[in-house]
């Protein structure tokens, strides 16, 4: 039983199954991909009302990343960074919200992050590469 | 009881619920824009026709408050951030006007942009 959680009424640290350095890292991946999803955000709030001000029909849309690696590339980045940023935070959330704290909830937040990452990135796929 | 409600009575606790709110749902949207954005692999046409669909007035106005959401998560991130990494200063107190008025001004944009 981790000693790390205590002082605090609710925390992640509080859930079973999960050590205090795990947390630690978990505390460090949100708030690195938080920062790097600044950065995405920032570009990618530009480009929608880019794209909604210069056409918004496919024809549009793909002729302007059809074979854009730049874009697929910052895309991929955007996508990896989800994965990892809104599990950690949905986890929370259940920890603190829902009194959820059973280690079923760290593999939930495992699958969440994988099935974004492949589903995110067959999106990305989609849209700048040819179709398959 | 009296202390939690005067504790949550606050900008700050309504920047929290707002921030992990708008997480929430940016979440919850996410499978939908994946799913959305993969109809481009069928082709212009699907595509097209997607685009038709988000053309009703319900989703158009949808798309605004998602776009508000997604600017107020970003500001209300980057304020986190600077609370938790920046050394205190007192223009710290003035950043949640900051992010308030930012996300608002990226939702405007957006909205005169549609």
């Amino acid at each position: 039983m981790s000693s790390a959680g205590q002082g605090y009424a609710v925390g992640p640290a509080a859930a079973p199954g999960t050590s205090a350095k795990t947390e630690t890292w978990l505390w460090i991946a949100q708030r690195a991909s938080a920062a790097l999803l600044a950065l995405c955000v920032l570009v990618h709030l530009f480009t929608i009302i880019y794209a909604v001000r210069h056409g918004l029909s496919g024809a549009h849309i793909l002729e302007r990343t059809r074979g854009n690696a730049a874009g697929l590339v910052f895309y991929m980045v955007y996508v990896l960074a989800i994965a990892v940023h809104a599990p950690i935070g949905l986890r929370t959330l259940c920890q603190e919200w829902l009194g959820w704290r059973s280690a079923s909830l760290n593999w939930i937040t495992v699958a969440i992050a994988l099935a974004l990452f492949v589903f995110g990135l067959r999106a990305a796929w989609a849209v700048f590469v040819a179709p398959l | 009881m009296k202390n939690d409600y005067r504790a949550r009575n606050h900008p700050a606790w309504w920047a929290f619920l707002l921030h992990r709110l708008s997480g929430l749902a940016l979440s919850v949207f996410l499978p939908f824009h994946f799913w959305a954005l993969g109809q481009a692999m069928l082709g212009e046409a699907r595509l097209d026709s997607l685009l038709r669909w988000t053309e009703q007035p319900l989703v158009k106005f949808a798309e605004i408050v998602l776009v508000l959401l997604l600017a107020a998560h970003l500001t209300g991130g980057l304020r986190l951030l600077a609370l938790e990494f920046l050394p205190w200063r007192d223009w710290q107190k003035s950043l949640l006007a900051w992010a308030a008025g930012a996300a608002l001004a990226v939702g405007l944009a957006f909205a005169l942009a549609l």
